[in-house]
């Protein structure tokens, strides 16, 4: 296998887009990554592309093709192919394009992520994001997604004692961070209160502890790493991708706030990268829900289980902590448009490691990690990330 | 100059108490009470509709001033909820006011500005001499579907406005319209209740067209905000006026006056022309209007108005109709039981 590297890295600016299409988003992302690696449309050899549900959100599919062919592609006949797992779609669109890469079928290779959400009342998207559980044994018994990670939640709180406070504190730290990065959703700072004041969604869970509905797209360009000083002067390697599933139904499975994929794909990645959670900088985690969080630090080796709480709280987790998580905001500052999420995670640890997250900027990163979710943890994608 | 002659307003007695309707729906009255800023809402009664609610605005309007009824050339009642998808609410107000038949009429339906759109018509009439005076009416009781966020606000009310160009006791200097195709908020043939977008009803529907309005007719006039007294803005609830006046540069002052929302809801068509007569009511010759609408579909219409000495003068009487103010005072509380009784939401069997 190939070394690979990300040479560009392009992300629209995360929100309600109201006069901005899914097309418009993907284009501008594309062209975005383009412009960073100096690169011109010609020399990519192929793209994949993470979207969950463009035919729930705009009555959209075949995206593969759509892509190609706005991105000025379809002419030169390029494979271009979609990646769907639900919220982990960016992520196993990065880790596609990676393999790729790495495999020596392709050079120069686009992965990107897409996601239009705000075109359907939100009932609508709810729906179609309940397409990521078990429709049959969750959805149509009424599970949503804010229920399911209470549940999580709820059994977290009963067997380790965090306290709803601790909880807050995640939303708290994204909001921070989020208010520090250009392209989020949300750029401004809140407090414990606005959190635990704010409207109840499914207990304990209050609105301040849900990620939004987002539009959004990202793209980053991969390349042998033996070619990437050919177009930037920052290559930044791919030293792992690892990605695991689990039960597709949450109570299927060993221990529900565990999320056994995160393990097995976080334990996957250090063996790759012949590397420990010691030697991380910073982690973008996927907080769809603030204990979701919680769960991935835990999970990936950060803290003990049942400490992330008070991890948080003591902000080991914050800019400057211990291990920084969600630098760029995370999925509830930033937004979270299922499809681009992974990307966008990929896009702000390649900021860090290139030293270029401005207000956001972890002194010193060389290593630098990502987790992303499909539903409650059926599908886990992790990469981990270095400077050359 | 054309202007307005006389206007009068009509608002049912009857009240629902936000809290009550988040009672029913478990919901939390403080967090929809501090989102919207609207605390209650007028209800109509059993037997009254955008028809009656018109009839009674164009008859208080006509108790101000004397207009001879058939010197009314035109009547257009602007509505969602007119009573017949066929058949005039406007004929059965020339009728009721004794306007009838020689003049023309016709309903009008521009989401919650279709009031402010008949009085550009009438004004279009009058300045091209096609009629004396023109009636130009908003009246509605509002839908909302039991447990959809409108029904915290839909309310019931109307205005109506005489429009000439003799001895104004306001002269409309301007007026301009913003629209476009935007699919925000509708309501489909047969449906009981609209159906609308969310918070895409936000910044690409009120928000745009009222700034897109309000900047044009600004623009167009060459005033600033500082140079009006007064500012109305369509207001469905507290908070969108008051960000759509402190965007544009108006003061809490300038539109405090016309923020009627809080205490009344959201009448629809009536809600601009109700914000009107209420700074109407309080005016001075001379006074200085600012007046911007917003219709989901959408649009807005902007007014640059301007109080006469005709609004102290011997030919108008203010008192001679019940004021916005008076009309909002002493309601009688309804419990949901009633109210959904009142909105015919119960059925009964023949």
């Amino acid at each position: 296998m190939r070394d690979v590297a990300v040479i560009g890295i392009g992300c629209t600016r995360f929100g309600e887009k109201w006069s901005e299409s899914f097309r418009d988003m993907f284009v501008e992302a594309g062209a975005l990554a383009l412009e960073d690696a100096q690169l011109s449309g010609e020399k990519i050899d192929a793209m994949y592309v993470g979207n969950m549900s463009a035919g729930r959100f705009i009555e959209q599919e075949h995206i593969g093709a759509l892509i190609a062919d706005y991105a000025g592609m379809a002419t030169r006949h390029i494979p271009s192919t979609r990646v769907e797992a639900a919220c982990a779609s960016g992520g196993l669109a990065f880790r596609q394009a990676v393999i790729a890469v790495a495999s020596g079928m392709e050079d120069i290779v686009v992965a990107a992520g897409v996601e239009k959400m705000t075109d359907v009342e939100p009932g609508a998207s709810t729906d179609a994001l309940t397409g990521a559980a078990d429709r049959e044994w969750e959805g149509f018994v009424g599970a949503t997604f804010p229920g399911l990670y209470a549940m999580i939640a709820k059994d977290y709180m009963h067997k380790y004692g965090m306290t709803r406070e601790q909880l807050a504190q995640v939303a708290v730290k994204n909001h921070y961070n989020g208010a520090r990065n250009p392209i989020a959703q949300f750029q401004q700072e809140i407090t414990l209160d606005t959190v635990l004041r704010s409207t109840m969604v499914a207990e304990p869970l209050r609105l301040f502890d849900c990620s939004p509905i987002t539009d959004g797209a990202a793209a980053v360009i991969l390349a042998p790493l033996d070619r990437a000083r050919e177009f930037t002067d920052t290559p930044i390697k791919v030293l792992a991708t690892a990605q695991a599933s689990d039960s597709i139904a949450l109570h299927d499975r060993r221990d529900i706030s565990t999320m056994d994929a995160t393990v097995a794909a976080g334990q996957r990645a250090f063996k790759m990268a012949k590397l420990t959670h010691k030697d991380i900088n910073m982690v973008e985690v996927h907080d769809c829900f603030s204990i979701a969080e919680l769960c991935a630090i835990e999970d990936l080796g950060f803290c003990k289980k049942g400490t992330a709480g008070k991890f948080t709280a003591d902000d080991e987790t914050a800019l400057g902590g211990k291990i920084p998580v969600n630098t760029s905001g995370g999925l509830k500052a930033c937004g979270h448009p299922v499809g681009a999420t992974g990307i966008k995670q990929v896009y702000e640890i390649v900021q860090q490691l290139r030293g270029t997250a401005g207000k956001r900027q972890i002194d010193g990163a060389k290593i630098g990690m990502t987790q992303n979710v499909g539903g409650t943890g059926a599908t886990v994608a992790v990469h981990i990330l270095g400077r050359v | 100059m054309v202007g307005i002659i006389t206007y009068g307003v009509y608002i049912p007695r009857y009240r629902i108490k936000v809290e009550e309707i988040a009672r029913v729906w478990g919901a939390n009255a403080a967090d929809i009470t501090g989102g919207l800023g609207v605390f209650e809402k007028s209800v109509p009664d059993l037997d009254e509709d955008a028809a009656t609610i018109a009839v009674e605005a164009a008859r208080n309007a006509l108790l101000r001033r004397y207009v001879d009824p058939k010197d009314i050339g035109a009547v257009y009642v602007g509505s969602e909820s007119h009573p017949y998808a066929v058949k005039p609410t406007a004929c059965t107000v020339g009728e009721a006011i004794g306007a009838t038949p020689n003049m023309t009429a016709a309903d009008f339906e521009f989401a919650c500005k279709a009031g402010t759109a008949a009085i550009q018509t009438c004004m279009g009439m009058v300045k091209s001499n096609m009629i004396p005076f023109g009636l130009a009416i908003g009246s509605d009781v509002s839908q909302g579907a039991p447990g959809d966020a409108l029904e915290y606000t839909a309310a019931a009310g109307g205005a109506a406005y005489v429009i000439g160009n003799n001895d104004p006791i306001a002269t409309i200097h301007h007026t301009c319209s913003f629209t476009s195709d935007t699919p925000d908020f509708w309501r489909r043939e047969g449906q009981d209740y609209p159906r609308h977008g969310g918070r895409f009803t936000g910044d690409p529907g009120y928000f745009k067209h009222v700034k897109g309005a309000s900047n044009l007719l600004l623009e167009q006039t060459k005033k600033s905000p500082k140079d009006f007294t007064y500012a109305v803005f369509h207001q469905p609830n507290a908070k969108f006026p008051q960000k759509a006046a402190k965007d544009l540069g108006f003061t809490t002052e300038q539109i405090k006056p016309g923020l009627v929302v809080p205490r009344l809801g959201n009448t629809y068509s009536g809600a601009s022309p109700i914000g009107l007569a209420a700074t109407l009511d309080i005016a001075k010759p001379g006074d200085t209007i600012f007046v911007c609408s917003f219709g989901s579909g959408a649009g807005s219409d902007a007014f640059d108005i301007e109080v006469t000495d005709a609004i102290k003068s011997d030919v108008f009487k203010r008192d001679a109709a019940p004021g916005v103010e008076q009309q909002l005072k002493n309601p009688i509380y309804l419990d949901y039981a009633r109210y959904a009784q009142h909105k015919g939401k119960l059925v009964m069997q023949s």
